[in-house]
């Protein structure tokens, strides 16, 4: 598939700030691709975000250099109602997102917006909540609920429009452990049936290096690694750069470097495995 | 000093979120609390500062009933930086924020000078001192909560989700901080997803689930329990996965990556 999204030479100042949230930034990305973007609190990943969905610099203000597309449209030019049909965005804040008086009025408000046939949101609905365990919160009011459960609400929204590009502004921070890891797979399948291509800003590399096809690590504004995911958490120029190695990855980098032969894989259980084979051969 | 007595709390909206809640806990002690989505964790937390006052059982803050006392009054000795930064942060600067309370609570000139220092710079914030708590980024926000909480020192810290947003630096300064309070006597309370941040900590940790508790003991023997721990939608810390995948000596947990390594690599182990 072609490119879905170009970042060139991006540099972006808020007003009144002393430095560039975002300099000289370089990405493509492939339409299909699951892209994966970590790096130190306040380095900028927002920031980028907004750029690429037109936030920046549609509704921020601020020194902007470079230029950003998206499909066919240059993000500064195009119109926010435009870009919205083709990305959709998860707010790092979920309460920045949600405001109607039921869940499920809330997550059917994007495509009521855009004329959808009641029955067709009726069964869209009824599927992004399914995805997101939160069909027995239908009814409820948003502000209601508790956060995990308004983050889940939010990305229900954004998952019912099926833009062709979802950004994710740190998806699984208020989500328990286990509906983490399902959604880890739901953004699995859903670029694996529908081709959605993904960019994701997370912490918790454990969960989403599994699936994702690239990870990128900005600091200080700038993209400084970018390559398969098991290469990075290899690196061992990514720990100082402060992004958060998996305890596993970390054990698994160390008995490399005392000398042991093994892979690279991801997980406690392929290690476990690995592990046991060599204890085997001895 | 803290205690909950057969606690039930029911929301103005008919939905209840504390169940029979009854758990104790002493001075100097460090307690988190787990549970899936909704489980009650944040309503449990809001109940210790009187922020929530229980619909049926007694809720005792060092012997005293919170429902006659204030919150204005429970604040001084109860501290709780909230979930989401937004609820709390309401000043113009990231300055004023940090020393609001400490005013409120007739803090000398000299101490405040001293606290706003030490607390934004250990949080990386004095850069920002100046600007508008609304122009940080998430994280950010998140740590200027911590350090609004933490420049007061009350008695009582409770952190919800304090991870949110962290990078790996910034993660092993909180665990640095939540160390000192407790080798200094403070009472601390963690609510969290975050199991790799907590476990390592090895607290007292209560799992929640549907508005119960339903374990209370050790870090190091409930997070062993796969079984209990995905009743309330929680995963093992992936060292606590592997070693017992790896089936040897089950009665040593890791408590860091080196010491599952020089396992790993030493006599017993099979490198
Ligand atoms: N303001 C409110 N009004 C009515 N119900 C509420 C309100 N806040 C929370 N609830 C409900 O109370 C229950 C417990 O919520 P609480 O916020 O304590 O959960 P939590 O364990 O902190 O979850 P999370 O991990 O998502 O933060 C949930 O069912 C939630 O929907
Ligand atoms: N609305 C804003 N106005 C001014 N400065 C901002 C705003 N939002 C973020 N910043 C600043 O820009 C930098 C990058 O922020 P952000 O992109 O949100 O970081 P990240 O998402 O990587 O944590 C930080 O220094 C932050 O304080
Ligand atoms: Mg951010
Ligand atoms: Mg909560």
């Amino acid at each position: 598939m072609g490119e879905i999204v170009r970042v060139e030479n991006l540099s972006f100042r808020y007003p009144e700030a002393a430095k560039f949230a975002v300099r000289d930034f370089e990405l493509t990305i492939k339409g299909g691709e699951i892209v994966m973007l970590a790096g130190p609190s306040g380095c900028g990943k927002s920031t980028l975000l907004r750029t690429v969905n037109g936030l920046i610099p549609h509704m921020y203000t601020g020194e902007y250099l470079g230029s950003v597309s998206v499909g066919d449209h240059k993000v500064s030019e195009a119109r926010m109602s435009e870009l919205a049909q083709t990305v959709g965005l998860l707010f790092q804040n979920p309460e920045n997102q949600i405001f109607m008086f039921s869940v499920e009025r809330d997550i059917a408000f994007g495509l009521e917006n855009l004329a959808v046939p009641p029955d067709e949101i009726r069964a869209r609905v009824d599927e992004a909540m399914r995805q997101l365990g939160i069909t027995d919160l239908a009814q409820r009011a948003p502000h209601e609920l508790s956060d995990g459960q308004k983050q889940r609400v939010a990305l229900a929204g954004v998952i019912v429009m099926r833009p062709r590009l979802i950004i994710l502004d740190e998806p699984t921070s208020l989500l328990d452990p286990k509906t983490a890891v399902e959604l880890v797979e739901l953004v699995r399948r859903l670029r694996d049936e529908t081709g959605i291509t993904f960019l994701i800003v997370e912490h918790r590399l454990e969960l989403l290096v599994r699936i994702a096809d690239r990870l990128v690590v900005m600091s200080e504004g700038k993209k400084v690694l970018d390559g398969r995911p098991e290469e990075i958490l290899a690196d061992e120029r990514a720990e100082a750069y402060g992004i958060s190695i998996p305890p596993v990855s970390r054990l698994r980098n160390q008995l490399k470097r005392d000398g042991l032969p093994l892979e690279n894989g991801f997980g406690p259980d392929e290690l476990a495995e690995e592990l046991n084979r060599q204890a085997l051969k001895r | 000093m803290i205690e909950f007595r057969d606690v039930t709390f029911v929301h103005q909206t008919g939905k209840t979120a504390l169940r029979d809640v009854s758990l104790k806990v002493e001075k100097a002690e460090m307690l988190a609390v787990v549970g899936e989505n909704g489980a009650g964790k944040t309503t449990l937390v809001k109940h210790v500062n009187g922020l929530l006052k229980p619909t049926k059982g007694t809720v005792l803050v060092d012997g005293e009933d919170t429902r006659l006392k204030s919150t204005a009054e429970l604040s001084r000795k109860v501290g709780i930086a909230f979930q989401n930064p937004d609820h709390q942060l309401f000043s113009e600067s990231v300055e004023a924020e940090t020393t609001f309370a400490l005013k409120n609570f007739g803090f000398s000139r000299e101490l405040i000078d001293q606290r706003l220092n030490w607390a934004l710079q250990f949080f990386g914030l004095d850069e920002y001192r100046n600007s508008s708590p609304l122009a940080l980024s998430g994280g950010e926000k998140k740590r200027l909560t911590l350090a609004c909480i933490l420049a007061w020192d009350p008695e009582v810290v409770i952190l919800d989700e304090p991870t949110v947003g962290q990078d790996a630096i910034q993660k092993e300064k909180l665990s640095g901080i939540i160390k000192m309070l407790r080798s200094t006597g403070k009472t601390t309370i963690i609510v969290s997803h975050d199991v790799e941040f907590i476990w390592p900590l090895q607290p007292r940790l209560v799992v929640m689930s549907q508005g119960r508790i339903v374990a209370d003991g050790p870090a190091h023997t409930l997070m062993g329990d796969e079984k209990l721990l995905e009743g309330a939608r929680v995963m093992q810390p992936q060292l606590v996965k592997l070693y017992q995948r790896l089936r040897r000596r089950p009665d040593s947990p890791f408590a860091s990556v080196n010491d599952a390594r020089m396992w790993i690599t030493g006599p017993v182990g099979v490198g």
